[in-house]
């Protein structure tokens, strides 16, 4: 099998030794994923434990409608990228391509979408260190305009950072398009894809975290 | 074990010329590309290498500017840069990469019977991520430096300080991905590419102690990378998440530093403690003594050295309910330690022990270890501790564990398989005495700093009280004789690249399938996969049938 030997990297045995690194590999940077965002959730969980009002208000100061619509859209490209998957299992070149675009789109409405939801912030001169100001009405609870700034450094934060793991989890989607359409992949190699998908599932799954923990805090 | 055919005696005359992973090709271009993890190892050498002489050029000024009591060498301001700078290079350029990417890169998959490590061209890309980092932070010294110390603790590194500060961040943040990049390599070619027959506990304890070193960077580095953004954050964009002035806790930045940095100081020791489990089974011709225990061992300090961070902080505000926990559990990683320490020297017992040069350098490594060790546990004691924080004694202690420790460690490592990487041997005489003048170097450098920090003195000063000058000055003493004590053995192996007889596939006549290949070895370095059927360090087993010469 001709084939084979192009896609198996010298250092592997086999085709299986090989998926079966990729995908440990990957797990093993997830878990690193983890802990990075960790180190993010450590402190929003510290700062919220601290100023549980000021937490409150300011997520009434963002726009939990806007979340949730970003949420279903999420959900839907971790569905779209999922059947990618399934299709370089079957080796579908077609619908594996347009599985992929599909997710690439969904996440770039996803980011479309923050984007208009932070320039929205800065209109309301909500954004800290760039054009801050204490709002003139609180809308629930009156608290000291310092604690709500480090709610707000926290949302852009957490979300800053999320949507860069967006922006590269499409680029690298971009990266699979090219080479499935050059034909890279095949039902006995597609370890790329599942890889990619593994990250893509786990960004989604980080995003799943971040709209209740900044959204809906007290929000009934 | 030995199913590779083994040819010995490589680069005698009248042998056709064999190709080996340097003679392959040639070119600065076949050396930036590569993906041969020998070769990468070699590029971690040189670069370490460079960072180590950056770092001990910052500390000679700093033990120059401390032989007198009056601040005359250097300002205040430059002395906080110098012990910054040597900090920042020695522990995140130097000692972090150090035995994992040097010798972890060139051994392990050669110990596990791989041809290469799993992802090769990431194996790469760590190297050049590191060079990246190392640039960025060159540069940030380059145009005036950072003098936040090592630990960049907020609000200081976050808002006041006027030097580099977000230059530096940005190095080492990137430097972080290396060393994440090879951790995970290492993990996925420990737990993939092992030969037939290589089960877990027939693994050197050199692999498992990667492997316990590996799941500290993946587990630990995310971490001070993040906290390294919010720092940078917080100084470009003024979030709000340290400094106490924008409603932030400075307190969470050490918590989160230390979160990393102490299971950090098991990245830099683990390898080396790996390296001396090798070393002493060669040189005492025995199996190891308690090799489950000593594999164990590592994961516990792995483990347990996540949960000790808090004793960075007994003096911080802390509470003391917060601070006797972590006082417990620090004691407690002390005993995986002790455990090392003790199979190693029942290891020796009854052993036929020889001193070359890497044997010299491992017993300096157990004793030193200890010294740093049982002082560690004066630092756990909380009351001890509030006299002893920030004083030269803990300066001593972690000089003891880091260099006489975990670069005694490197030493012996690159005495060991020196022959295995180059082909060559190097002097002996002149090894054993370099390792001699280390040993007496160090102590002088640092054992009068346990007793000035007992005393009083503070660190990161750059004047004190006359009545602690004699003992600094011979600590600079001391420093002078270290400093030749480390260019000697750069001379005499850059040497031996050219002059050093021919080594042989195994000239210590050691266990272990990195020497059953030829010394260089080939580029895929096994012919054919061996297959493993015996434990390592069989040493009391059957000889090798194919001795090389014996040094
Ligand atoms: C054997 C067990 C160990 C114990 C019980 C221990 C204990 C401690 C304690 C309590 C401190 C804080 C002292 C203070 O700041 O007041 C400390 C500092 C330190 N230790 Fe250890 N340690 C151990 C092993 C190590 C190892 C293996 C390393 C490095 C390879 C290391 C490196 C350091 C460093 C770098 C610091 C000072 C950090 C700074 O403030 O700049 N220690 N140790
Ligand atoms: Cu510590």
């Amino acid at each position: 099998m001709s084939e084979t030997h192009s896609v198996l990297a010298h250092q592997f045995d086999d085709l299986e030794q090989q998926f079966e690194a990729s995908t440990l590999g990957m797990w093993a940077f997830l878990i690193t994923e983890v802990l990075f965002f960790g180190g993010l959730f450590t402190g929003y969980a510290v700062y919220r434990s601290q100023y549980p009002l000021a937490f409150a208000e300011g997520s009434l100061h963002l726009d939990y409608r806007i979340g949730a619509i970003n949420t279903a859209v999420l959900i839907c490209s971790s569905l779209t990228m999922a059947l990618a998957v399934r299709s370089a299992q079957l080796g579908r070149r077609r619908s594996l391509i347009g599985f992929l675009l599909l997710t690439m789109l969904l996440g770039s409405v996803f980011l479309g979408i923050k984007v208009f939801e932070y320039s929205h912030k800065y209109h309301e001169h909500l954004i800290p260190g760039i054009n801050f100001v204490p709002p003139h009405e609180f809308i629930r609870y009156h608290v000291d305009p310092q604690q709500l700034y480090v709610f707000l450094s926290f949302y852009f934060a957490m979300t800053g950072m999320h949507a860069l793991h967006m922006i590269i989890g499409v680029s690298v989607l971009a990266v699979l398009v090219v080479l499935a359409w050059r034909g890279r992949f095949s039902s006995e190699y597609y370890n790329p894809v599942e890889v990619a998908g593994l990250y893509w599932h786990f960004v989604d799954i980080v995003w799943i975290f971040l709209f209740p923990l900044l959204y809906l805090i007290s929000r009934s | 074990m030995d199913a590779t055919p083994i040819n010995a005696h490589s680069g005698t005359p009248g042998e056709p010329i064999r190709a080996n992973y340097l003679n392959v090709n040639y070119g600065l271009k076949s050396w930036l590309l590569t993906t041969d993890h020998k070769r990468i190892g070699i590029l971690y050498l040189i670069s370490i290498t460079i960072f180590f002489a950056l770092g001990g050029i910052f500390a000679a000024l700093i033990r120059l500017e401390l032989m007198t009591p009056e601040g005359d060498v250097v300002s205040s301001e430059m002395y906080n840069k110098l012990f910054t700078m040597h900090g920042v290079a020695m522990i995140f350029f130097f000692l972090i990469p150090s035995i994992p990417a040097v010798f972890g890169n060139f051994l392990i998959p050669m110990m596990i019977g791989a041809r290469d490590v799993a992802f090769p061209r990431l194996n790469l890309m760590s190297w050049y991520i590191y060079s990246i980092g190392g640039v960025f932070t060159f540069a940030a010294m380059a145009l005036g430096g950072v003098d936040t110390g090592w630990t960049f603790y907020a609000p200081y590194s976050s808002t006041y300080s006027n030097s580099n500060v977000a230059l530096t961040a940005v190095g080492i943040f990137i430097l972080g991905f290396s060393s994440i990049l090879t951790g995970l390599n290492f993990i996925v070619t420990i737990h993939k590419m092992r030969a037939p027959g290589l089960t877990w506990f027939r693994l050197p304890l050199f692999v498992w102690a990667h492997y316990a070193t590996s799941l500290i960077q993946i587990l630990g580095t995310p971490v001070v990378a993040i906290s390294i953004v919010l720092v940078a954050l917080e100084r470009l964009l003024k979030l709000g998440i340290f400094d106490p002035k924008l409603g932030g806790d400075p307190l969470l930045f050490q918590h989160l530093f230390w979160f990393y940095s102490h299971p950090a100081v098991y990245i830099m020791i683990l390898p080396s403690m790996g390296v001396v489990s090798e070393v002493i089974a060669c040189f005492s011709r025995k199996r190891v003594f308690g090799y489950p225990f000593i594999a164990f061992s590592s994961l516990a300090i792995a483990v347990l050295g996540f949960l000790v961070w808090g004793h960075h902080m007994f003096t911080s505000g802390q509470s003391v309910y917060a601070g006797m926990i972590f006082s417990v559990l620090t004691m407690l990683v002390a005993i995986p330690s002790a455990v090392k320490v003790f199979n190693w020297t029942a290891t020796l017992y009854k052993g036929s022990v020889s001193y070359q040069a890497p044997m010299l350098y491992a017993l300096g490594f157990i004793g030193l270890f200890t010294i740093g060790g049982l002082t560690g546990l004066f630092l756990a004691t909380l009351a001890t501790d509030v006299h002893l924080h920030d004083t030269y004694f803990v300066v001593a202690h972690f000089h003891y564990i880091m260099v006489g420790g975990a670069i005694m460690g490197y030493m012996a490592a690159m005495h060991f398989w020196w022959p295995k990487m180059t082909g060559r041997l190097y002097p002996e005489g002149w090894a054993k005495f370099a390792a001699l003048v280390i040993f007496v170097g160090f102590n002088l450098t640092f054992f009068p700093q346990f007793v000035l920090g007992y005393l009083g003195m503070p660190r990161r000063y750059h004047v004190y009280p006359p009545e602690f000058q004699v003992l600094n000055v011979m600590s600079t003493a001391g420093a002078s004789i270290l400093a030749v004590g480390y260019i000697i053995p750069l001379i005499y192996l850059l040497w031996s690249l050219k002059y050093g007889p021919a080594a042989g596939a195994n000239p210590w006549q050691a266990k272990g399938l990195e020497w059953t290949t030829p010394s260089p070895p080939p580029p895929h370095n096994f012919e054919r996969t061996p297959v493993v059927t015996e434990e390592a360090y069989a040493y009391e087993s059957k000889p090798y049938p194919e001795e090389a010469e014996v040094v």
